[in-house]
């Protein structure tokens, strides 16, 4: 992967086109293209090649879910391709979807809200770029509402943790976050890990999977 | 599960129960106590006794053309000479006149039959619209007035006669101890009576008759009411009541139609743009130092942009779902089962696209349906399904919790059949104390 991050951009709202191509090309991404439809996304990655796309879901022609078709396509053409897909609303479905596409690995699934956070939207774009996995904690709190599910065993501070692994983040990270020592942090997840039955790991992106595989299995 | 007892669910609720309220019309009277203490049955009277001036004229009217008709056909019948050319041609004439001036006859006798209701009936009595002669022939409503007229000239003047026959023979009754004692061998009903000693057990039956008759009286007046009312106080044709019906429907769609427009207009203006705005605000956040007086102003705008981002994100779910917008109804139930407290599973099967107003009418009804799950059944788990049964769309929500759904405790059933009822649809629901409960909404897939 070169130095330089280049992406392709698609939204169809000009002003808030203009205004993210502003925000990646100060945090040093390079944009190749910018564009307002789903057709006009899978030509431009045609076209330039990126190691990212960030992409709008409701955009013409159809105004339904054409973006995240778009993105899913893509990820089937090149499984290497970072997706990071925002919406106005989130749908678990589309979490769905996307963890689905590829292995699972460099998607990221977040709420437009998110980029007004410029600092914490550009990490989660470092992220996925480095083969993590986000998903909006808005996702991950609606999955975590289901009761009646060994999720019902979890503390509190246990959920918080899981919703901040299911954003990508490291022990270190979270640490950070929840202002308590990292060592407290290992304990939590290891914890969690052993309440849903599933096998510990250090891999950052092996546990969001592994969880995240787990949340979406429990009906 | 028929047998569970489906029950179409109304918004209204019935007040028949009251009997504190006195009764507005005759049939009602009847069946109070004390009714023969009341102004009631002279009510009765009245009625009956201004029937007879407008039957009798009809009655002796149709008497004109039927009598030479019936002698004619008799002759004929027992081998008589056929009947002249004057009289074949004044029966066919006068006949089609009967038959085809009938429904304009009927006109001004239902416009005076209507008033005379109001003899026995205080409620009052719509009147059809006139929608001019060429109508009385072609709607239902003319018909019915002349069928009406013709019950008036025949059936009414025969029953009349025989009420009057009893009436007769009862003051016979009453009268025949006077009658015995001014003349011999006096007939009473089947036998002969020679003194007043032998008349009196007549007399007293008679007498004990008087409030038989007087009851008698009060239903045939009602008979003739209940009569008059079903076929005269119709508003007009089932098509006007179907018009409405019609009309709130496209009334519903156009709202509807207005609630997405609006969706959209939000979504791909106001919000786009606000999220441009939070956007530029978090990035000048980022080049105005910490120290600088207009650190805190720009934190304090960027917090309250961001806030409403979220303030408008729950306004856009309200007007129309969003889940709906980009899902579809299947994918949108799904989503809403997946955030249901109670496990639900979803079996949909659906082709092809539905006509708005169903869609987010469906929607709500699962949303509503499966909250109230959630909130009153203790249920365990939840069965949404969605099928489409030729032109119409089929959604069941069956739990297995305990039953006893009742529209009227404010379960927002009632709330819910309004809902389906404005887009043309119709709500059934079926839960016997004790589960499970089922409900099931029909609404049409083509607008």
């Amino acid at each position: 992967m070169s130095s330089v991050t280049r992406v392709v951009l698609a939204e169809d709202e000009v002003l808030l086109r203009e205004g993210l191509v502003g925000l990646l090309t100060r945090f040093g991404f390079e944009v190749c293209a910018a564009v307002g439809s789903a057709p006009e996304l899978v030509d431009a990655v045609g076209a330039h090649r990126p190691d990212l796309v960030v992409t709008d879901i409701r955009m013409p022609p159809g105004r339904h879910d054409d973006g995240l078709r778009a993105a899913v396509a893509l990820r089937a053409e090149w499984p290497e391709l970072a997706v990071v897909v925002l919406s106005q609303y989130v749908q678990t479905a589309y979490a769905s979807a996307l963890l689905d596409s590829g292995d699972g690995r460099r998607v990221g699934y977040l709420l437009k809200d998110r980029v007004a956070e410029v600092a914490e939207f550009v990490d989660h774009l470092r992220t996925v770029v480095g083969g993590g996995t986000v998903i909006d904690p808005d996702v991950v709190r609606r999955l975590l509402h289901r009761p009646g599910d060994p999720l019902a065993a979890l503390s509190p501070r246990e959920r918080e943790v899981l919703t901040l692994i299911a954003e990508g983040r490291s022990n270190a990270s979270i640490a950070g976050r929840l202002h308590v020592t990292e060592a407290a942090v290992g304990k939590h997840v290891g914890n969690i890990l052993t309440k849903l039955g599933l096998l510990p790991s250090d891999d950052t992106n092996r546990r969001v999977l592994a969880v995240l595989t787990y949340l979406r299995a429990t009906p | 599960m028929a047998a569970a007892g489906w029950a179409g669910v109304r918004a209204a609720t019935s007040v028949d129960g009251m009997t504190t309220a006195p009764p507005t019309h005759l049939a009602a009277a009847l069946r109070r106590p004390g009714y023969l203490i009341t102004a009631w049955p002279w009510r009765a009277l009245a009625y009956l006794v201004t029937t007879t001036p407008v039957a009798g004229v009809l009655a002796v009217g149709l008497l004109v053309i039927v009598a030479p008709l019936t002698a004619s056909f008799r002759s004929l019948q027992w081998g008589g000479p056929p009947p002249s050319t004057p009289l074949v041609v004044f029966l066919v004439v006068a006949g089609s006149a009967v038959v085809g001036l009938a429904p304009v006859v009927g006109v001004a006798v239902a416009a005076l039959e209507r008033w005379r209701l109001g003899l026995v009936d205080d409620r009052p009595v719509p009147a059809p619209v006139w929608r001019g002669v060429a109508a009385r022939w072609s709607t239902a409503a003319g018909w019915r007035e002349a069928g009406y007229t013709v019950w008036l000239a025949t059936v009414v003047p025969a029953a009349y006669w025989l009420v009057l026959l009893l009436v007769a023979l009862d003051v016979m009754l009453v009268v025949s101890p006077i009658a015995a004692g001014t003349a011999d061998d006096v007939i009473v009903a089947w036998a002969t009576v020679d003194t007043p000693r032998q008349a009196t057990p007549y007399a007293v039956v008679g007498v004990l008759l008087v409030p038989v008759l007087w009851y008698g009286l009060g239903l045939l007046a009602a008979a003739q009411a209940a009569v008059a009312r079903r076929l005269l106080g119709r508003t007009g044709d089932e098509t006007a009541l179907r018009e409405v019906s019609r009309s709130r429907t496209r009334l519903a769609s156009a709202y509807e139609n207005e609630r997405r427009r609006i969706e959209r207009d939000v979504h791909d203006g106001a919000q786009p743009r606000l999220t441009s705005l939070s956007l530029q605000l978090g990035l000048a956040r980022l080049d105005v130092p910490e120290d600088s007086p207009a650190a805190r102003p720009l934190a304090v705008a960027h917090e309250q942009a961001r806030g409403l981002m979220v303030l408008l994100r729950q306004i856009v779910q309200g007007i129309r779902p969003q889940s709906l917008a980009e899902l579809g109804l299947a994918g949108a139930v799904g989503e809403l089962a997946g955030e249901s407290t109670v496990p639900v599973t979803v079996h949909a099967d659906l082709d092809g696209p539905l006509p708005e107003l169903t869609e987010t009418t469906a929607y709500f009804v699962v949303s509503e349906a499966l909250s109230n799950v959630a909130r009153h059944a203790d249920a365990s788990r939840a069965q949404v399904r969605l099928t489409r049964e030729r032109s119409t769309l089929v959604v069941e929500i069956s739990d297995d919790g305990h039953g006893g759904a009742d529209p009227g405790r404010g379960t927002g059933l009632a709330g819910l059949a309004d809902r389906v009822a404005a887009a043309n649809g119709r709500l059934l629901l079926a839960s016997p104390a004790g589960g499970p409960t089922l409900v099931r909404v029909e609404l049409p897939c083509r607008p």
